[in-house]
């Protein structure tokens, strides 16, 4: 069954893949597709149609002009339905496998290892293709397919104008199919294979639309800024390797506490063994999650199809960095120091993120931002120590992010691929169930009670309250700061979008609901996002962690959060509720009451306005560090190097060389009869006179 | 005054003499050419056969007769070259016969 459950999806994205190629083949025999003209392709439409006039802003203007024309969209490619069902039955199927797994595994406690076949033998490595069924990596499962068969089914309706759809479905399958292989590896280099798997999903969804430059330029940056991560994550394992001679978890866990004080002797410096290690693994976990530092590419990868984001950006890619740490939580429990860190960059990337999202405009932007602050969340959660705290988040906010950016593709479609939120408004009356679901995603993104993100949420800052790591108190406050902007900034989408005076009345007379097929999974996940909460705080947070879990989280010994959490002061507890609170009531003063105090505002305090806009200014800070340094590098050895040294003195050279010499000989050859003979007498009497003054036998 | 060996290689040292210049001095006419070509070779015929008659060897007067078929083949060659090459440029002026270059 497990097997089944994994390969699946790769079917699926392999009958897509073959029915995407012979489709663009049939298409485009022996020639590269031109670039097609339909209401995606915003940087090319000005030179066609003539009412598109040309503007400042070119992806948005350009993106709404088209809606005024002739529907030029190419035809859908061939066997377009054929893929969407196929893949999304297989997804269906998964998706009801992995919940029957889910209890199987979690409540009956039929753990299981399946190995395939062997992957590598080489010295003393060894690694096997192995599935690791146990707790956690059930809870992945359900997560992963259930979001991507509703993403599935909703794309159908979403792409359904999209030229392309079986590229898409193959991508989006594919993308699956690496998530699980990610979620159910038994040894590090088989989560590697699921870890790039992803990423390049991600790169080939987010770069979906390949002749918008932005949507290439951003697929381009998420893979250089998981790079950086990768690039820790395989030291990471290379260390551990190292270390204990072994990649698969079991061994590696059973040495891991003989591991507490070992030294590594790197440079003259003594590091302590495991804190390097877990450094190195949660550099990987931070590019995969975007937590601060390496979260600059999340944002623009908002330029993929919405769906896409939903899916890969929000549900369930990103947090494979926390379901890294969580698996691997037999070392990071032994690591204070790396706890520590852990919970630093979680706190503050829920607060930064935060920050950023209170001035946003682009509908998807917001909620990518609120990704990020969330997943800080969890960071501190694996930070303190409660992992299966941060699994419960995980658990939840995969349902009520998925809503939220499903929602917001709805509202786009809505309005005809309109991102940006100064631009809507009122829109309630002429979408009432969009508005409904993003409502409830809302409702549970700011945890209010009894929502499923109530649960998880306050659970992580009340794991904060009481932890034990010098850092824990650093992640409490930035948490509990985090969750009044986390509401302000939810009800300002809310208000802004749906609420007030129309802002573009064109728009908003042509607003139209969504078809069928997209509204079924808003309206699971809406359910999702309200029920995924209560029957299972338990197991997640109660005292039912232990049986559900087992052995796949291992707590650090003297870790008694779950217990002390319960006897928390009432008003701690109460703090993320009052937060949420004050930060509704803010943003309805703000954008329904007076909504000239935000612009007002944003006048006053401008500096901070711009800072906040600019998002603290990290891409132009990395711009001037990393990117032009290499650049200028780069070209250096382009033009210097490569150019200059070794092309000159070798290949260009010599040829410059012997033109030269040519050049010098042509102007011998005048073309003249006589000169030819001239030069052959010549010749003929320099070889007589030589053997005249030589003698023959000279 | 007998005629000795020296006389026709005076004839043969001339007649090549006259060749060589007909090339060079020459800037009308490739038939021109041709003809100082025939020259040349008449010196060299000249000096075979007084060389054979001089040291009583044959073979000398018969290298003589196979260079003059040869020279007969090579000016019908160059000829019937020049034929052609006339039709398709219309002129054998050597000035125009510069083609032959880099």
């Amino acid at each position: 069954m497990y097997e089944a459950i994994v390969v699946l999806p790769l079917i699926g994205a392999i009958v897509a893949g073959v029915i995407a190629l012979v489709g663009a083949r049939n298409r485009y025999p022996g020639a590269n597709p031109p670039p097609p003209h339909d209401d995606h392709a915003a940087p090319l439409v000005p030179e066609d149609h003539p009412h598109a006039a040309p503007s400042p802003d070119t992806s948005h203007a350009a993106l709404s002009n088209t809606d005024s024309e002739e529907h030029v969209a190419e035809a859908p490619a061939a066997g377009s339905r054929v893929c969407e069902l196929i893949t999304s039955t297989f997804l269906v199927i998964d998706c009801v496998l992995s919940w029957y797994a889910f209890f199987d595994v979690g409540f009956a406690g039929h753990d299981a290892r399946i190995t395939l076949f062997s992957f590598i033998t080489s010295g003393d490595l060894h690694s096997d293709w192995a599935l690791r069924i146990d707790s956690l990596t059930v809870v992945m499962l359900v997560v992963v397919t259930t979001i991507s068969s509703l993403v599935h089914i909703y794309s159908i309706g979403y792409m359904e104008d999209d030229p392309y759809r079986p590229r898409f479905f193959c991508y989006l399958s594919f993308f699956t199919f690496a998530m699980l292989m990610l979620v159910t590896a038994d040894n590090l280099i088989q989560m590697f294979f699921g870890w790039e798997g992803v990423g390049l999903a991600s790169y080939l969804l987010i770069g979906f639309w390949y002749y918008k430059p932005e949507a290439n330029a951003a697929a381009i940056k998420a893979f250089l800024v998981n790079r950086v991560g990768d690039f820790g994550f395989s030291l990471g394992i290379f260390a551990v390797f190292f270390l204990t001679g072994a990649v698969d978890f079991d061994t590696i866990f059973a040495q891991a506490p003989g591991l507490v004080g070992k030294n590594f002797h790197f440079l003259s410096f003594d590091l302590d063994a495991l804190t390097v290690v877990c450094l190195l693994l949660f550099m990987g976990a931070m590019g995969k999650s975007a937590q601060f530092l390496l979260h600059t590419w999340l944002p623009d990868a908002m330029e993929g199809p919405t769906p896409v984001s939903a899916l890969i950006h929000a549900a369930t890619m990103v947090t494979a960095g926390v379901f890294m740490v969580a698996r691997l939580s037999p070392l990071f429990s032994l690591s204070p120091v790396a706890s520590g860190f852990v919970i630093f960059i979680g706190g503050t990337t829920a607060i930064f993120a935060a920050t950023v999202a209170l001035v946003q405009n682009d509908i998807k932007r917001i909620i990518a931002y609120s990704t990020c602050s969330q997943l800080g969340y969890m960071f501190v959660a694996m930070g303190v120590g409660a992992y299966s705290i941060g699994m419960f988040h995980l658990f939840t906010h995969a349902f009520f992010k998925a809503l939220l950016f499903l929602g917001s593709g709805s509202v786009i479609v809505a309005m005809h691929h309109e991102q940006d939120t100064r631009k809507m408004g009122g829109l309630w009356r002429k979408i009432p169930f969009t508005y409904a679901v993003m409502l409830i995603g809302t409702l549970a993104l700011t945890g209010f009670p009894l929502t499923a993100g109530y649960f998880s949420k306050d659970a992580i800052i009340e794991a904060s309250a009481v932890a034990t790591n010098p850092m824990a108190i650093y992640g409490f406050i930035m948490t509990v700061a985090a969750a009044a902007l986390t509401s302000f900034y939810s009800w300002r989408l809310i208000f802004k979008t749906f609420h007030g005076e129309p802002h573009d009345r064109h728009h908003y007379e042509a607003a139209h609901e969504s078809p069928k097929v997209m509204l079924i999974p808003l309206a699971l996940l809406a359910i999702g996002a309200i029920v995924a909460g209560w029957p299972f705080v338990s197991i997640f947070t109660g005292h039912d962690v232990n049986e559900f879990f087992r052995e796949s989280l291992k707590f650090a010994s003297g870790n008694n959060i779950l217990e002390d959490m319960e006897k928390l002061p009432l008003l701690t507890s109460l703090t993320p509720t009052v937060m949420m609170i004050g930060g509704f009531l803010v943003a309805w003063q703000f954008y329904i009451r007076r909504p000239d105090i935000p612009v007002a505002l944003a006048r006053d305090q401008h500096v901070l306005y711009e800072f906040l806009l600019n998002k603290w200014y990290f891409d132009e800070i990395y711009d001037f560090l990393f990117v032009r340094p290499a650049l200028w590098l780069g070209r250096l050895f382009w033009k210097g190097g490569d150019g200059y040294i070794i092309d000159g003195m070798g290949p260009d050279g010599v040829s410059a060389r012997v033109l030269d010499v040519t050049r010098n000989v042509v102007r011998l050859q005048t073309g003249y009869l006589y000169h030819y003979a001239f030069a052959m007498l010549i010749g003929v009497a320099a070889l007589a006179t030589w053997f005249m003054l030589a003698g023959v036998h000279g | 005054m007998s005629i000795g060996l020296g006389h026709y290689l005076s004839v043969g040292a001339i007649l090549f003499t006259l060749g060589i210049f007909g090339i060079f001095l020459n800037r009308k006419n490739v038939i021109v050419i041709l003809m100082s070509i025939e020259l040349i070779l008449l010196a060299v015929n000249v000096n075979l056969v007084a060389f054979s008659s001089f040291l009583g060897d044959i073979v000398g007067q018969v290298y003589a007769l196979i260079i003059l078929t040869v020279a007969a083949a090579e000016s019908a060659i160059g000829l019937a070259i020049l034929v052609a090459y006339y039709r398709n440029r219309g002129s054998i002026a050597v000035e125009d016969i510069n083609l032959m270059k880099g």
